[in-house]
């Protein structure tokens, strides 16, 4: 009997038909845009008539398999099974398969034990990332594949997220990194995400197979593997049709004619329904009264065909679109610009600006002004005359439709942004975390995933009966949810609606974090491409329970707030570019590594014809200005170099050495840990200064990919101690840290407690370095030296108990030594900051937020942008003891809270606290909350950064230079 | 050091809100809303409670709308088991069908250094939020109490609850043992009906608790179950463990009983009691690596662990006559498991109990183990994920499958991968 497999994935679905001697006789690849069950129908008929009458054993495998086949009774064969199953018969000495699906990947490790591993609920450095990378960069994936075979470097891209890759690839399509580069780094983010998200502590190597979509389709991701792993890997024939084949040879299937199979899909029905909620409009009426309201949005603001007088122009380079617009003494619009940036801005303005010229040749543009991500390199490409926060220009552009506006939410197409305006000055401000879900990108993925435009899609949503509910959460799982709501029976139409109001409660509950959306504000603006919108917008009205203003102009705003910017503060003579300069322009990048300090920076370097030259990548001024131009006070750079006194790693002979590794809380316990152990006759070893190449030298033995970017990168400082020539690695398991006195408890958070026991249960360790893990508890001194000299015992290395006492004293006299160093030191820049009237900053984070690689530079952009910067436990030490709202039990975010409390208690000096959060630091959730509601009590702003692995320190400029402008408005106001 | 039981004041802590007092007359007048958790232990245990007098109701709500309510007034980034549970309190409140003023709510506090320690204070930020400010929130935990006047947990209290979840322990281990080769449907449920009605019973006239009363009841128990006619067929054996609140409710882990129900499995759930020996067993072993603790708490666990270990032995002794059963083996192995697997200091969350309860399944024939964990719960990243190489290490037959529990995780991909792990049990069978 011939044998069917069917492979339902979830973007395609393939078919094989085997011969009894297991041979192809068919075989066929589509993509089947969620309409599964008509795709399979057709898929049966076409096997039916090309083996008319034909009986043949059928299986059906692939994520969206699963529930039709339980439903109608076939065989199902889970997909990796399916896989096992043909790799075990067609290509048996293989090792390793690796899998890449359209939303999964896979690694089957076939050789010894075997193992299998799924990417669990993230669907990053998969096909639909690909796709989604390819869009974002304008080509096709073929012609990215092309692309990549060109390229001369590659970029790190954080392969942990495809959202958030996504925020890493488009600053360096606006930089103007070349797109060849760009490829390249996508697919080796793809490879990083498969090897550190599903090796998981087992090493790849042997014969591997690659199967799937993607791994057949572009050879430069296999290149891309073969050359990370070190392997040749093999991409054999029928490579998409695996699992299909792995159905048709599995044992369960069962006979059936494929012409009634395909009548019995044809009339399947899904049994289970979908969770819907209110409609959004409940009949026409409403949405007509509903459009009524909205068209005098705009008030007496009108676009102009012909320019009159002297003009100003605003240019708005957001993440994904151009806008631009000029305007007139009036307020009026002219000759508005919205467009996709296609990767580069640059051109496109250009063409902007020549037809200006050809179109008006007497037009007077006598100030502009440029705003948004790619600000800094159209201000050099044109020679703009200033550049503002995006966040100013929203707020100028707001206030001209809406005086008395006391809260803007600007949906755009990556980010949101969100301010609230007390007293006529920006005050709080809130935007999406590194995270995009929830933005224009969003819906506009969808809709295409769904055969439709934006416009329409919205439109559709409007007539929804019974909206889909999908909750807020993030773009990836949202894709699953929405493939739940099809198979479930939901039309476009409720989908459509389901996602404007998954974006609206996203906005509210995940970036706001609103516990009352009609707290938010009495008179709300609301701009961004997204609210061009109606069904986001009446979502946004019905879940904050107001009626909102949205000008005509939504998708404009930066740009018109810009222009009326660059009207209010007009400069003698424009700098902008003319005619002739347009004519002339030129526009060139280069890609080279900056050699300045030890962080070595990616640079890519665009210079334009008439000398303007912007360079990006960096994450300090030094590049652009030189060497260091003003002084810095930056208490992170202290701590480091105070630090590097214990990292000299001289070796005297005859000693035996132990290794300790630079990592999470012994950044701040090394002083104690280098003298006790100096005391007791070791040499001491510490590991190198963290890098991405040393992460990537870890990565293969981390065992949970979403742990914090810290921890993970202590595997590579393991790797570098293992080939130091150490004979032992020192690093403790602490349940407890010191107890400052601050909180009910001094706890370490469990990951920085037990991350020891996980390096242990992970690494491989030669058998000449011994690796001590035990449990110490420094917090108890007098009974420290005791339970020390046991542990090190159970270790098999003996201590004299005299000796470690003497040896804790000196350690714990070198740890207060350090700290009180530390504080000193912070008020010294306090001080200065006093005397020189400077803005500081309490950068509060944790010890470990010190290592350059984690804090991305932070400290030093924050001294670049002309602020004092010390850390939490500098400002700490001398806050008195007192009650927080949550339970303050670590150690670490006790300082935070002090911290906090001391920059809300602080009068005289202009002091802010930004805290630093780790993604994946699961306490934050708590500590981020408590450390807002302290600083809001005392009218302080409070300013949350994100890092991760990479970093877009774009958008943290923005947030950082948006909390200066709001705390120089507000000195201004006071001092009026 | 010495102000750290100072009372806050309002000059001390302006962001802050009163926490309203649980007071003697609310005995009278309120009704306790308990989130759900340990769906059949809870059972019992608002027995222990309805006998000193309080109205305890256990929460049943479930669906998006709970978990909506949750996000919304927890933190988006905060454990599941937290969104769910707050979620379920505040959907309560709001529902209507109580009068808010005549409420309190009661969270269950493990303490120690995981995020879940903090739930409670959580749970009291968002009934602040939304203007709730005079619903009292109680702890119920077994050490640092929060002093209300008018609840008292006294240590009598506390060993009884320990005996209704060991009876709890006693009905789970059984049930699933039996249910899955029941020859008539419902025997098995008629069975746990039956005795959910004699403990309730029993313990409103105090009866059944202690001594040979106990032992007879737990023996009872086994021999109902045991007369249960069965069917001699062959399933597939699976283990659940993971983190406390997904691994017993169904609500929290999408019905993955049921689910493993219709694929025709076996599971096993180790039970809740040794949970609270491993929380007195911590406080010793603080003791014991660091010299922490003062007297009186050690003697104080010393003696919970001598009443646990009391326990347990009754426990197994009513199991011996029935060799049919598999039959858990005692907290003092466990422990020399978690030991060997993991180290004894790590106690935050299910800490080494974790690891010590997969070996312990293993062994006793459960070699397919589901791993549930909140996604991004930061001790599941060490006694979850991080011990998975060693345990695979030890015991090479062992199929471990983690899954993520989280308000966005689908369904079906859960489900997918459950599947994916007995597709390979099927293998290793022939």
């Amino acid at each position: 009997m011939k044998r069917l497999g069917i492979d339902i994935g979830s973007t395609t679905i393939k078919c094989v038909v085997l011969s009894d001697a297991g041979e192809v006789l068919y075989s066929s690849y589509d993509r089947h845009r969620a309409k599964i069950v008509s795709c399979m129908t057709e898929l049966l008929q076409t096997v039916a008539d090309r083996f008319p009458g034909e009986e043949m054993a059928v299986a059906v495998s692939g994520s969206a398999g699963m529930g039709i086949a339980n439903d109608l009774g076939i065989p199902f064969v889970q997909e990796v099974w399916a896989t096992r199953l043909a790799v075990k018969k067609l290509r048996p000495e293989t090792d390793t398969v690796i899998e890449l699906g359209g939303e999964d990947a896979k690694i089957l490790f076939l050789s010894e034990t075997m193992e299998v591993r799924m990417n669990g609920s993230c669907a990053g450095g998969t096909g639909a990332f690909i796709d989604q990378m390819a869009a974002l960069m304008g080509v096709t994936p073929d012609e990215m594949n092309e692309l990549s075979k060109k390229s001369e470097r590659t970029y790190t891209i954080a392969s942990r997220c495809g959202v958030f890759a996504k925020s890493d690839v488009q600053p360096l399509i606006n930089q103007g990194a070349k797109r060849e580069d760009i490829a390249a780094s996508i697919f080796l983010a793809v490879v990083n995400q498969t090897v550190a998200g599903l090796a998981q502590g087992r090493e790849i190597t042997g014969r591997v197979l690659y199967l799937g979509g993607p791994l057949t389709f572009l050879p430069g991701l296999r290149d891309a593997f073969d050359s990370t792993l070190r392997v040749q890997g093999v991409c054999p024939d029928n490579s998409l049709y695996y699992v299909a084949m792995g159905a048709a040879m599995s044992h369960t299937a069962e006979p059936y004619l494929p012409a009634s199979l395909s009548r019995l899909t044809a009339s399947y029905v899904s049994k289970s329904g979908y969770l819907g909620c209110e409609p959004l409009f409940k009949n026409e009426e409403e949405l007509a009264a509903f459009r009524r309201r909205h068209a005098n949005d705009t008030g007496n603001i009108h676009r102009v065909d012909t320019p009159v007088g002297d003009l100003c122009l605003g240019i708005d380079a957001g993440s994904t679109t151009v806008k631009a617009v000029l305007v007139d003494r009036d307020g009026n619009l002219f000759h508005p610009l919205y467009t996709s940036n296609g990767g580069n801005p640059v051109p496109i303005l250009k063409d902007y600006l020549t037809e200006l010229y050809r179109a008006y040749p007497d037009i007077r543009i006598v100030s502009s002004a440029v705003t948004g991500y790619g600000e800094q390199l159209v201000r050099a490409a044109f020679g703009c005359d200033m550049g503002i926060v995006e966040t100013v220009a929203h707020y100028t552009a707001a206030a001209r439709f809406c005086p008395e506006v006391d809260f803007i939410i600007d949906i755009g197409g990556q980010d949101i942004k969100c301010f609230q305006i007390r007293g006529g000055a920006i005050d709080s401000i809130y935007l999406n975390e590194a995270c995009s879900s929830g933005c224009g990108s969003f819906l506009q993925t969808f809709s295409s995933l769904l055969g439709d435009t934006p416009a329409s899609f919205a439109e559709r949503a409007l007539h929804a009966d019974a909206p889909v509910d999908l909750g807020s959460r993030c773009t990836v799982f949202m894709n699953s949810s929405v493939k739940q709501a099809q198979k479930d029976g939901a039309s476009v139409e409720n989908i459509a609606a389901g996602l404007a109001i998954s974006v609206v409660k996203n906005a509210l509950y995940k970036v706001i974090r609103c516990a009352n959306p009609a707290a938010l504000g009495e008179h709300i603006v609301v701009q961004g491409g997204t609210f061009l919108s109606d069904a986001v917008l009446r979502a946004f009205e019905r879940e904050t329970g107001r009626e909102c203003l949205r000008p005509e102009v939504a998708g404009l705003m930066g740009a018109y707030g810009a222009a009326l910017w660059a009207q209010k503060h007009q400069p003698k003579e424009s700098t902008l570019i003319d005619a002739a300069g347009l004519a002339s322009f030129r526009h060139e990048v280069k890609a080279l590594t900056c050699g300045g300090c030890e962080n070595h920076c990616c640079l890519t370097v665009n210079t334009f014809g008439q000398g303007g030259k912007f360079i990006a990548g960096n994450r300090c001024e030094k590049p652009v200005r030189g060497a260091a131009a003003t002084e810095h006070y930056d208490l992170y750079a202290f701590k480091q170099s105070l630090l590097d006194a214990y990292r000299e790693n001289r070796r005297e002979d005859g000693k035996p050495t132990v290794g300790i590794p630079m990592g999470l809380n012994l950044y701040e316990l090394l002083p104690f840990w280098y003298t006790l152990f100096r005391y007791l006759g070791y040499n001491v070893h510490v590991s190198g200064p963290s890098s991405h190449a040393l992460h990537v030298r870890g990565q293969h033995t981390i065992p949970s990919d979403t742990v914090c970017y810290p921890a993970k990168l202590l595997h590579g400082h393991m790797e570098d101690l293992i080939h130091a020539g150490v004979d032992m690695i020192f690093y403790p398991s602490m349940t407890y840290n010191l107890d400052e006195g601050r909180g009910k408890n001094h706890y370490n958070c469990p990951v920085v407690a037990y991350y020891p026991r996980v390096l242990g249960a992970n690494v491989k360790f030669p058998p000449e370095v011994r690796y001590i893990d035990g449990f110490v508890g420094i917090h108890n001194r007098r009974e420290f030296p005791r339970h020390f000299v046991r542990m090190m015992a159970e270790n098999g290395v003996k201590l004299d108990l005299a000796r470690v006492k003497a040896a804790s004293d000196a350690a714990y006299a070198e740890y207060a030594s350090y700290m009180n160093r530390v504080r000193e030191e912070g008020k010294r820049y306090l001080a200065i900051a006093r005397e020189k009237h400077l803005p500081v900053i309490v950068l509060a984070g944790r010890p470990y937020h010190i290592d350059g690689e984690i804090n991305h530079g932070i400290p030093r952009l924050i001294c670049d942008l002309g602020a004092v910067v010390v850390s939490e436990d500098a400002v700490a030490a001398d806050v008195p003891r007192f009650d927080t709202t949550v339970l303050n039990q670590w150690t670490y975010h006790a300082r935070l809270y002090a911290a906090a409390r001391a920059v809300r208690d602080e009068k005289e000096l202009t002091m802010n606290l930004v805290q630093l959060v780790s993604f994946g630091c699961g306490v934050d959730a708590i500590t981020s909350d408590e450390t807002r509601a302290i600083l809001e009590s005392g009218g302080k702003l409070y300013t949350q950064i994100k890092i991760d692995e990479i970093t877009n320190l774009g958008a943290v400029k923005i947030r950082l230079r948006s909390l200066f402008a709001v705390t120089g408005e507000q000195k201004e106001t006071a001092e009026k | 050091m010495k102000d750290k039981k100072r009372k806050p004041s309002e000059e001390d802590c302006p962001w802050g809100f009163e926490r309203p007092q649980f007071t003697r007359e609310m005995k009278e007048t309120h009704t306790i809303l308990c989130p759900d958790i340990f769906p059949i232990h809870m059972r019992l245990v608002t027995e222990i409670f309805k006998m000193y007098g309080y109205r305890v109701e256990i929460l049943r709500s479930r669906g998006r709308q709970v978990i909506q309510r949750g996000l919304e007034q927890v933190h988006n980034d905060m454990c599941y088991p937290a969104i769910c549970m707050c979620g379920q309190q505040i959907d309560a409140l709001t529902s209507g069908k109580y009068d808010p003023h005549k409420v309190a709510l009661i969270q269950f506090q493990t303490g120690g250094g995981c995020r879940a320690s903090n739930y409670i204070w959580m749970l009291r930020k968002a009934l602040h939020n939304m203007g709730f400010d005079y619903v009292p929130v109680l702890s119920l935990s077994f050490s640092k109490v929060e002093k209300h006047s008018g609840f008292r947990i006294t240590p009598m209290m506390m060993v009884k609850g320990l005996i209704a979840i060991l009876y709890g322990d006693m009905m789970m281990l059984l049930k699933n043992q039996v249910k899955p080769y029941e020859q008539n449907p419902g025997d098995t449920d008629a069975v746990m009906d039956k005795w959910y009605a004699k403990l309730a019973d029993e313990m409103k006239h105090n009866r059944g608790l202690f001594g040979r009363a106990l032992s007879k009841n737990l023996r009872a128990m086994a021999e109902d179950f045991h007369n249960i006619p069965r069917n001699a067929v062959k399933k597939t054996k699976v283990g659940i463990v993971g983190e406390i609140y997904v691994k017993y409710s169904a609500f929290g882990n999408n019905g993955l009983e049921e689910f493993l129900a219709s694929q025709g499995c076996e599971y096993m759930v180790p039970g809740v009691f040794p949970f609270f020996q491993y929380m007195f067993d911590c406080h010793l072993t603080e003791r014991d690596l660091y010299g922490d603790g003062s007297r009186r708490g050690t003697l104080l666990s010393r003696i919970g662990a001598w009443v646990g270990a009391k326990l347990e032995k009754r426990f197994q002794k009513a199991l011996e006559p029935y060799p049919e059963f598999v039959r858990p083996g005692t907290f003092r192995e466990l422990r020399e498991r978690g030991e060997k697997l993991l180290g004894r200091g790590v106690n935050m969350g299910e800490g080494w109990l974790l690891p010590a309860e997969i070996a312990e399944l293993v062994e006793k024939g459960y070699t397919n183990i589901i791993c549930v964990q909140p996604f991004g719960c930061l001790p599941n990243h060490i006694v979850g994920k991080g011990v998975v190489r060693t345990i695979r290490n030890t015991y090479p037959h062992a199929n471990i499958c983690p899954v993520d529990y989280d308000a966005g995780a689908s369904k079906v991909n859960q489900e997918n991968r459950i599947k994916l792990m007995l597709a390979l049990t099927e293998e290793e069978d022939g």
